[in-house]
């Protein structure tokens, strides 16, 4: 069929290039007002070298550890059919919209110095360990990006076709000759693309450092700009580590760029395969174990801040809920911006054969690190406002930038299915406008409009960065206050507003998803 | 009247050539090897892709720059006629308004031309609840109501049985004798040709043909046509 690309409309013109504008500007404009203020590379210390070695270490360990302990978890997910199967794969999605500090505060209760494994080594005698510094960044990463790694494996191993494991069979290959024939070529492929996601992920993790890493050796960039602004009060020696830091993330994202990176949402991960190659009993028991080990690993944090935190959850302070409160208006605020940049972004990009110049905006903030914008920000708007006055208007604009890639990554392949399937009818109807909006944009793109403001509402909920640089007492949110408790070592409390806050990122995220399911009609 | 003047279609190295005029109120087939541009030249007609060259004349006036839903015509295509998540009665009052403000009396048109459809009681229904032979009585419910002088079909019963595109065909005479409209129908099929249209365009290397009386041309086809329909 001979299709054309239709003209876009005004309105639709003047919504996407109003999302754009709001994109780069707060990319690159407040970018732009880093540079100008930190002039050049030369004022860099010592400690801004030792900052930047940390960095590229921990996130280079973290992504390797990653990526090496996912590929026999998914190798064993891919190749066994069992009862929970589907809601495993469920559980490795849920990291995602997992608030940092409330897996912070898990990997804490297990591993840090009053911890299961401490008491542990303590009664047998061993002296206690601690996990702060690059083993606790490393190890908080690993939590993060072993699920990640492990679905988009599990991509991979499914993106085999299931004949080519028909004809292993056919020809008797045995466990190490599919791994040589079938699965390592296939590794190779999207190994590389899934190491730089983790690495750039890690190179950007700020809150993990916050409260796992500090002290000379073991202070990130991001942490260091941080330091610079709070501590130190300089923000031209944050300007100078935020060019940094941009250096770093845009030499990432162009290497990311020449390797094919996965989208992080594929569909049809619970389509088993039928393998005859792997029906040995050890290989079986090897399997079972090692999804048992990871299932643990990933549970086990989140039950320890159920345990110490439930109990604690109505005698929490009041101070814990009025921040709780701000949150969720945060989190609903960035909700609404975000959907309402994404829309006309995703429609005019899916409408538009070509778009690549308002994608590449879309994406932009990937390679952009929250606390570079938030120090731009500030420079930028201290002469008109007072840092505390702004922490909430920043937060909700950064964090609806921040999650634009992820919603857009939902929304534009429904957007494209959407107007290949009924482009023409609507324009042969006449259907414009807003009447287009309401009864065909809005009806059809329900499920991932739903999943996507579920997501940004979650991972603005459990956002803590920008909002460290500028909050004061009176605008913390609950994030930001969970961590103040921790900083305070009340970790009773702690723990019951960890427990608070998880349970409000993922009722927030199940609204929204399932605002988005209900009804769906057809 | 519909004029195709001097009309020249390409896409990459596909070109396609109209120059003739269809009499008001004909019901004319469109037939020819798969890949000739049938469905093409429906496209250009009804506004989805622009010709190279050449206008296209609705008694008299220029529509080649109209946008699709401005111009004299309603068009069924092979699929996605209807949006799923709207209901029959919703479906078939886009029609009348896209913005779905129906007055009392334009409703009860919606009912009616329903009920003309032999769709009578299911305006509240989904159309994935329907059979496939109810949902094109929808589309055609749709057609009936917008009363376009135009009637464009690209192959909308082509799912359907025989008997069930037999009976779909009646409804379209039907329509079209009741609105008087004009009928372009692309057919892969000469007998649906010989029952439905007294005239038929041949769409064959490189050309779309002058529509010619359909009962001569398929009694003695020139050697495209003759090629295709295996004679």
């Amino acid at each position: 069929m001979a299709d054309s690309t239709q003209p876009l409309t005004f309105g639709l013109r003047l919504g996407a290039g109003a999302a754009a504008t709001f994109v780069l500007a707060l990319t690159l404009g407040t970018l732009g007002a880093v540079l100008a203020r930190a002039g050049s590379f030369a004022a860099l210390g010592p400690a801004d070298w030792a900052a930047l070695r940390f960095t590229v270490t921990q996130a280079t360990v973290s992504a390797a550890l990653s990526l090496a302990l996912a590929i026999p978890v998914a190798r064993a997910l891919a190749r066994r059919r069992f009862a929970g199967r589907g809601a495993l794969i469920t559980l490795l999605g849920a990291p995602f919209i997992l608030p940092v500090i409330v897996a912070v505060m898990g990997i804490l209760g297990l591993f840090g110095r009053a911890g299961l494994l401490n008491d542990g080594l303590a009664a047998l005698g061993f002296d206690r360990i601690s996990i702060y510094g690059f083993g606790g960044v490393v190890l908080a990463h690993v939590f993060f990006n072993l699920p990640l790694a492990v679905r988009l494996l599990l991509q991979g191993w499914l993106a085999i076709p299931a004949e080519r494991f028909r004809l292993a069979a056919a020809l008797g290959f045995g466990p190490s000759d599919v791994a040589r024939h079938l699965e390592r070529p296939m590794l190779r492929a999207v190994a590389p693309g899934i190491f730089v996601t983790i690495f750039l992920i890690c190179l950007t993790s700020f809150a993990v450092a916050l409260t796992l890493g500090g002290g000379p050796k073991a202070t990130t960039v991001e942490l260091a700009i941080y330091q610079a602004f709070r501590f130190d009060f300089d923000p031209g020696r944050a300007a100078h580590l935020a060019s940094l830091q941009l250096a770093l993330c845009a030499v990432t994202a162009l290497v990311a760029a020449r390797i094919t990176v996965p989208s992080a949402f594929g569909a049809g991960l619970d389509r088993p395969v039928a393998r005859r190659d792997a029906g040995g009993a050890g290989l079986r028991a090897l399997d079972a174990g090692l999804l048992t080990l990871a299932t643990l690993f990933l549970l086990a944090p989140l039950a320890a801040v159920f345990v110490s935190g439930l109990p604690r959850l109505a005698a929490l302070p009041e101070a814990v809920w009025r921040a709780a409160f701000r949150s969720v208006l945060v989190a609903i605020g960035s909700t609404a911006l975000t959907v309402a940049l994404a829309l006309p972004l995703a429609l005019a990009i899916a409408r538009r054969g070509r778009a690549r110049m308002l994608e590449t905006v879309g994406m932009l903030p990937l390679a952009t690190s929250s606390l570079v914008t938030g120090t731009g920000l500030f420079l930028l708007l201290r002469p008109v406002a007072s840092p505390g006055d702004l922490a909430l208007p920043v937060t909700v604009a950064v964090n609806a930038a921040m999650a634009l890639p992820f919603v857009l990554r939902a929304l534009i392949p429904a957007a494209r299915d959407l107007e290949a399937d009924y482009g023409r009818l609507a324009l042969s109807l006449g259907l414009s406008g807003t009447a287009r909006l309401r009864f065909l944009t809005l009806p059809r793109l329900r499920r991932p409009l739903g999943f996507a403001a579920g997501l940004t509402a979650a991972l603005s909920m459990g956002d803590l960065g920008v909002i460290a640089l500028f909050a004061d007492a009176d605008h913390a949110t609950l994030p930001l206050q969970l961590y103040r408790l921790m900083g305070a070592y009340r970790m009773a409390d702690a723990a019951g507003a960890a427990v608070l806050l998880l349970a409000l990122s993922l009722g927030l995220f199940w609204i929204f998803d399932r605002g988005g399911r209900a009804d769906a009609g057809a | 009247m519909l004029v195709l003047e001097k009309i020249v279609i390409t896409q990459d190295d596909f070109r396609l050539t109209a120059d003739f005029a269809v009499a008001k109120g004909a019901r004319v087939a469109v037939i020819g090897p798969s890949g000739a541009g049938k469905s093409t030249l429906l496209s250009v007609i009804s506004g989805f892709f622009p010709a190279a060259s050449g206008r296209v004349l609705w008694d008299g006036r220029d529509i080649s720059r109209l946008p699709p839903g401005q111009r004299p015509l309603s068009i069924l295509f092979q699929d996605q006629n209807l949006f799923p998540h709207l209901t029959v009665a919703q479906n078939v009052g886009l029609g009348l308004r896209p913005n779905l403000r129906l007055s009392a009396v334009e409703t009860a048109r919606v009912g009616e031309a329903l009920a003309r459809a032999g769709l009578g009681g299911l305006g509240e229904r989904r159309p994935g609840t329907l059979s496939g032979g109810q949902q094109s009585r929808v589309a055609l419910a749709r057609v009936l109501l917008r009363a376009r002088p135009l009637m464009l079909l690209d192959e909308p019963f082509s799912a359907l049985g025989p008997a069930l595109k037999a009976e779909m065909l009646d409804l379209v005479a039907e329509i079209a004798a009741e609105t008087g409209a004009t009928v372009l129908m692309v057919s892969h099929d000469p007998d649906d040709a010989r029952r439905f249209s007294s005239e038929t365009i041949v769409v064959a290397e490189g050309r779309a043909a002058p529509p010619e009386p359909t009962g001569a041309l398929l009694d003695n086809p020139p050697p495209a046509l003759a090629a295709y329909l295996g004679t």
